[in-house]
């Protein structure tokens, strides 16, 4: 075990994932797996690029993708902003690589999970509540990028990127992948078989492809084997509670905390935490929540997450916001409402209702 | 003026050149373009430089997206303007092999200026190659940033006036003051002289790429009669009187 600072954590979990390509653009909180990026990957015999801007960080990280090569960007808000027409693409052309959006807060969940791309596609998005958990969420994302042929994203926030902990790296092992037969080497050039990468995947002349009409349903229908085979989540205590409090990412580690306390004091009360936001184990959270008269979504934003929640809740009407927007003056951290006695007072008082 | 092509063409017997092997098949642009020109001379270099079997190209967006299904050459199509970008990350993981971008003015200067202008600057070691005719073709004839002073569009009706649309852009001009740029040139396939220039300059521009020197661009002149609203057999000559006395022709930067 070691003493990591979170950025330091997932840029050596994801070598050690095999990522061998990095490209970005400076920007905090993401800034710190950047700059270590910056060095360990070289080290390890991959390539960072310092990209100058995060439109050509992610385009480069699909030309590294489309030869095969586990290949990462990342930013955060904003700048995940700019890469959203890049990883759109990435989607409908199916190259693979994992996006880190080291986030200022949880402002980014519509972003993530829904998108701002043009066409029919999503993002398989792992929310981690802490640092060993990104670890490992990034292994599994390289995994998850490869196995569906997709742009996948780590969503964290400044707690992740900045906290140190003591953490374990080591390579996990995911099981087997298809060959990457699709990946371009230029050795296809004069065979009348050349390869192709292309969101239209209209083929050669002599090869016809699919053509985007027959493209795009087969990506829509990926999607849903994902949406059914991918979900995730982590629940406690529900199943008497007469509240279920909601939250993902850091806000849930808190949650966990201050429901166990409530628990040990005789409240009917438990907690549900996706652990992927898309796609959201709705089935799961409808499970969780048949005997809850509350269902307390607690998220640091103005309500996004709350969409969801309220179309998987057992009964919609039982849904109560207790988040909100909370940033630090900075702007680069979370403000006052990521606070255990905070959260414990907005708790009791909607239990009160 | 319109080509009567029940007659055999005035001035003795012509004679089809051999079509390259890496053809596969008939492209679907207008009569009188210049772009699948510039292509066919591309794909004579991979022959000739024999270096087919570990290229590949970063196709944009604009008329020649469709050679994607024509070029015998492993592709990756990319996002309008990012093909250096995409060529970058390529060239870095298989530095093996041969990369070059296909783009128009309206990727390049106008939707990916930046893209160009940093892998330039980087020295990546990549072949970038622009097809130039001064229009956004694929979208029917709409002012790029290369559109020259007084050329009309759709969308500069009355001609491109500096007051209101500003100046033309020269890409390769810009290129050639980065240091990161091993070679740069601007051809012109409006005459048979400027096709052959246009293959020597692009064979140049390989050779740089493979010995490492650095970046290499060809910005190539292409007629464009439909976008220019001009008869398709009097393209080249239009294309000499406007867009060849703005951009001259000829070798920027050699190694």
């Amino acid at each position: 075990m070691e003493l990591l600072e979170g950025s330091a954590a997932i840029a050596e979990s994801a070598i050690v994932a095999g990522c061998r390509f990095f490209a970005g653009y400076p920007m905090s909180p993401f800034t710190g797996l950047l700059e270590n990026m910056s060095h360990k990957l070289p080290a390890a015999g991959g390539v960072f690029i310092n990209a100058e801007s995060e439109i050509e960080g992610v385009n480069m990280a699909i030309g590294a993708a489309a030869t095969g090569a586990r290949a990462a960007t990342g930013s955060c808000g904003q700048g995940i902003a700019l890469m959203q027409e890049a990883i759109a693409e990435a989607a409908l052309n199916e190259t693979p690589m994992v996006v880190f959006n080291m986030a200022r807060n949880q402002q980014d969940y519509f972003q993530c999970t829904r998108g701002g791309g043009w066409g029919d596609y999503r993002t398989i998005t792992l929310a981690p509540k802490d640092v060993p958990e990104a670890v490992e969420h990034t292994q599994k994302l390289f995994h998850l990028a490869d196995r569906y042929r997709a742009p996948v994203i780590l969503y964290g926030d400044p707690l992740l990127a900045q906290t140190r902990v003591g953490v374990t790296i080591e390579k996990r092992d995911y099981g087997p992948l298809p060959p990457k037969d699709w990946a371009l080497d230029g050795s296809g050039g004069g065979t009348g078989h050349s390869r192709q990468i292309w969101t239209w995947a209209m083929g050669k002349a002599t090869d016809p492809g699919p053509g985007p009409d027959r493209h795009w349903r087969a990506i829509a229908t990926k999607f849903e084997n994902i949406l059914d085979a991918e979900q995730l989540h982590e629940q406690s205590d529900v199943d008497d509670a007469d509240t279920v409090v909601v939250a993902f990412g850091s806000a849930a580690k808190f949650v966990e905390y201050v429901v166990r306390e409530l628990r040990q004091e005789g409240h009917r009360i438990g907690w549900f935490r996706p652990v992927t936001l898309w796609p959201f184990p709705g089935g799961a959270l409808t499970a969780a929540t048949q005997r809850a008269r509350r269902v307390l979504v607690f998220e640091l934003n103005a309500g996004q997450m709350i969409d969801d929640v309220r179309i998987h809740a057992a009964d919609r009407s039982a849904v109560r916001f207790i988040g909100g927007v909370s940033i630090a003056e900075s702007g680069l951290a979370y403000g006052e409402l990521l606070d255990a006695p905070m959260l414990r007072s907005l708790i009791l008082s909607e239990g009160d209702r | 003026m319109t080509i009567d092509t029940s007659q055999p063409p005035p001035g003795g017997k012509l004679v089809a050149a051999a079509k390259p092997s890496l053809l596969l098949g008939e492209h679907s642009l207008c009569p009188g373009c210049g772009e699948p020109v510039a292509l066919r001379v591309l794909l004579e270099v991979l022959q000739e430089l024999d270096i087919v079997r570990r290229t590949i190209g970063v196709v944009g967006h604009g008329c020649y997206g469709s050679f994607v299904r024509i070029m015998d050459v492993d592709v990756l199509q990319c996002l309008h303007g990012r093909a250096p970008a995409c060529a970058t990350g390529i060239k870095r993981m298989r530095p093996d092999t041969a990369v070059f971008t296909l783009q128009g003015d309206g990727d390049m200067a106008n939707e990916g200026l930046q893209e160009v202008l940093h892998a330039a600057a980087r020295g990546e070691k990549i072949t970038c190659v622009m097809l130039n005719n001064g229009v956004f073709g694929d979208t029917g004839g709409q002012q790029t940033a290369t559109t020259v002073i007084g050329q009309r569009t759709k969308t500069s009706l009355d001609g491109r006036d500096p007051e209101t649309h500003g100046f033309p852009v020269p890409v390769a001009d810009l290129i050639a003051q980065l240091r990161g740029a091993a070679y740069v040139a601007r051809a012109a396939v409006s005459t048979a002289a400027g096709v052959a220039q246009t293959k020597r300059m692009l064979r140049k521009a390989f050779e740089v790429q493979l010995s490492g020197a650095g970046f290499g661009l060809v910005e190539i002149l292409t007629m464009c009669p439909t976008g220019w609203f001009v008869p398709a057999a009097d393209g080249p000559g239009y294309q000499g009187g406007t867009m060849e006395q703005a951009y001259p022709i000829g070798e920027l930067v050699t190694p």
